[in-house]
């Protein structure tokens, strides 16, 4: 258990100021501020990509062209993957990031305030300039933009896309090095890292993957802008270019990318399961170095994006292994969830229903993984429904239900305020309803052969196609209880007290909303951060009894 | 203990605190942005050593001769500045600060004279951007190094002119001195990988 004990603060400012809402539009340098402004910013894109998605799903619902064109059915999915990727998982994770890990290693705020403001502020122009593109016709060649497509489908617009991909990777970039640096160089007197709670691990190996992998991708973009605007050859066949090089350089970052957007949200369900479970986590650091374990694998799998590009058989079969492999440490991860829910006092709240979704749904997502990572199987259902029922299924079942479970979570300690628990409760029975009917029929369509990326199809596909779209209505309709009871929360909320669910990270042993230095005195570790149910009484009665005894 | 663990934390912040109230981390963050500047660095030697695994020829036929004589004598000149510049480090420690000026003014002397090169040698290739792959891959292999010589440069220009105000570094503290002369050995090391690439292999 961690304990916060009273030490006067050497360098503490003597005159803390207030919070003002304006606070929240400027530029800030406390990292709850610049935390919640990535969520909000995060949230909005979510309905943004959501309505391109809904869109698609609506043109879908007949074989035939007859809702949009087939080109801005192109531009709503290549806009579709690229906001929900860039601007909303990989965002909202940094939300939480920014929010968390200084309250949770007890630093008053991250490393370098200022770099913090200016990675957020690259994110809100970074959306801007990208839904810009609609005005000079949107990108068209899909979230990867291979060459030639990308070269043939329209100039300005794939480059407006190549520049917003640069300032929002700019933008994850300088978080990393945040990230890195607080929790490695700034954390509470006691804290080992053995200490560190399980979000920060798994933002550490995220951030790791971050730093190493999404330059590459800024050198393909790099060369791709090349391409487009100066008509060098680098990725034109006809110019005797290769088109393979620019799929080595993009999924060297894009797959490492998936793991970019999982991981944080493992932190947050290891992080919410002990507390609703009241167990302590199972394999603490079986978890913790398992999250470097994916990130060390993660870099060296992309290929298997590429087993149908001409790659050769024995890079195809070192390919299939290593990403066959990711499979052990992600399995450690599930097992220990379960074991640590296991005869435990579990609450069914909002966040833990959502974590409880996200182990169940995450798992379907990584063994058809598992599936897609076998070549013969991969080679007949690739670019078909298949894989986007598969990746669907490890970025809405995992990230975004994890995601939602951390929020659920968290909003009583980031607000202030409770969150209304029935409403929580719809939100989640609609968004597991709705995702389940949208993307599992996924599954079949692709083993029927239907190919993705395309606005029309064949009549067979037609029921099934439907079974998706009134799946993906009912996961718009999921997001009204959560509008309304942000809304709620924020006006007619109960008062969440310091510690709502008698969690022992540190980040509850502060109050709600914390201060703007976080803690009035210098948290002191003595012990780990999931010692439930050892203790009849809970939580703040041990951390009292241990404050005396110091 | 409670005593004790204030007593080292105190201790601690005297000795390197800046205005947020906790040690110095900046040189450690400038060493992670370069570990991802390195990357793209890396990605753009790796799609290089692709093009060149899978072309017949290389470079392809028709490319000039590459004149060596005038990149050897600017990549001595830009190799030799580190080593310059690392005079001026030694010099601040010691709270020359005349050192400091004299070592990073000859460095900046140096860089500029390597950007001169480069550009001269630009003026005079017989071959253009669009020529081949190998000229594609050499413009903006070099170029993009040429944009980093050139913040380099920029780095070390502020670094003179916060020096003339006499108390701005000193031998304890001297972060702008370090950043920049790290920045700087990343940005030949780079080179030096970039030289054996696009002109000898």
């Amino acid at each position: 258990m961690t304990t916060p004990l009273e030490v006067s603060n050497p360098h503490q400012i003597d005159n803390p100021r207030e919070r003002k809402w304006q606070d929240y539009f400027t530029f800030n340098t406390d990292h709850k501020v610049i935390g919640i402004q990535y969520l909000v910013t995060s949230f909005i894109f979510y309905f943004v990509g959501g309505f391109f998605a809904e869109l698609m799903r609506t043109e879908l619902a007949t074989p035939a062209s007859d809702f949009i064109s087939p080109e801005f059915y192109n531009q709503a999915l290549t806009l579709h993957g690229t906001i929900m990727i860039f601007l909303w998982i990989v965002p909202a994770g940094a939300g939480f990031a920014n929010y968390l890990i200084p309250l949770m290693v007890g630093a008053e705020d991250m490393a370098f305030p200022r770099l913090n403001a200016i990675a957020f502020w690259l994110t809100p122009p970074g959306g801007i300039l990208l839904l810009s593109s609609l005005l000079v016709g949107a990108p068209q060649a899909g979230w990867t933009s291979y060459p030639p497509l990308s070269l043939l489908t329209g100039k300005w617009g794939q480059e407006i896309w190549i520049m917003s991909l640069l300032i929002v990777g700019t933008s994850s970039i300088l978080g990393a090095i945040n990230f890195i640096t607080t929790m490695l160089k700034m954390r509470a007197p006691g804290m080992d890292i053995n200490k560190m709670p399980l979000f920060c691990w798994s933002m550490l190996a995220a951030s790791a993957l971050i730093l190493l992998s999404t330059p590459a991708l800024a050198a393909a973009l790099i060369l791709l802008s090349f391409d487009l605007i100066a008509g060098t050859n680098f990725f034109n066949p006809n110019g005797g270019g290769d088109p393979v090089v620019y799929q080595h350089l993009f999924w060297f970052y894009s797959h490492p990318a998936v793991y970019i957007m999982i991981l944080p949200f493992f932190g947050a369900i290891s992080d919410v399961i002990p507390v609703h479970s009241r167990k302590p986590i199972f394999g603490y650091r079986a978890i913790a170095y398992s999250s470097l374990a994916i990130s060390f694998l993660g870099l060296i799998v992309w290929a298997h994006h590429m087993y149908t590009s001409g790659t050769p058989g024995w890079l195809r079969l070192f390919f299939m292994a290593t990403t066959m492999l990711i499979a052990v440490p992600t399995g450690i991860k599930v097992f220990s969830w379960c074991a640590t829910m296991w005869g435990g006092k579990i609450s069914l709240n909002s966040a833990m229903l959502f974590a409880m979704g996200f182990v169940s749904s995450f798992v379907i997502g990584g063994i058809t993984g598992v599936m897609l990572a076998s070549l013969p199987l991969d080679i007949h259902v690739h670019d078909t429904y298949f894989v986007v029922g598969h990746f669907h299924y490890v970025l809405f079942g995992g990230s975004v239900l994890g995601l939602f479970a951390g929020f659920y979570h968290w909003f009583p300690k980031i607000t202030g305020r409770m969150f209304n628990e029935s409403l929580g409760r719809a939100h989640f029975i609609l968004t597991f309803i709705g995702l389940n009917l949208t993307f599992m029929p996924m599954h079949e369509l692709g083993l029927l052969g239907m190919n993705r990326r395309i606005a029309l199809y064949d009549q067979q596909f037609q029921s099934l196609n439907q079974l998706c779209t009134w799946g993906a209505y009912l996961l718009a309709i999921s997001t009204a209880p959560l509008v309304v009871g942000i809304f709620l929360a924020l006006f007619r909320g109960e008062k969440a007290g310091d510690n709502p669910w008698n969690a022992l990270t540190l980040e509850w042993q502060t109050s709600s909303p914390p201060p703007i230095l976080n803690f009035n005195n210098t948290p002191i570790v003595t012990r780990g951060p999931y010692d439930y149910g050892h203790n009849p009484t809970e939580a703040e009665s041990v951390v009292l009894t241990d404050a005396q005894s110091l | 203990m409670q005593s004790q663990t204030l007593q080292e934390s105190s201790t601690v912040l005297s000795e390197h605190s800046t205005e947020h109230g906790h040690p110095d981390h900046r040189l450690f963050g400038l060493v992670l942005f370069l570990v991802a500047e390195s990357m793209i660095f890396l990605g753009l030697f790796a799609a290089f050593l692709l093009y060149r695994a899978t072309s017949p020829v290389w470079p392809p036929v028709g490319t000039p001769e590459r004149e060596l004589l005038l990149p050897g004598i600017n990549s001595l000149i830009l190799i030799s500045s580190s080593f310059v510049m690392h005079r001026g480090q030694v010099a601040i420690k010691k709270n020359d600060l005349s050192g400091l000026r004299f070592w990073f003014g000859l460095t900046a002397l140096m860089g500029a004279i390597f950007l001169a090169g480069q550009m001269y040698e630009y003026f005079h290739l017989t071959f253009g951007l669009k020529t081949n792959l190998f000229a594609s891959c050499f413009y903006v292999l070099t170029g993009f190094h040429g944009l980093h010589v050139t913040f380099g440069l920029f780095l070390i220009l502020m670094v003179l002119y916060r020096s003339l105000k006499s108390d701005r570094y000193s031998s304890q503290s001297h972060f702008g001195v370090e950043a920049a002369e790290l920045y700087w050995h990343f940005v030949d090391v780079v080179w030096v990988i970039l030289f054996g690439l696009v002109y000898l292999l």
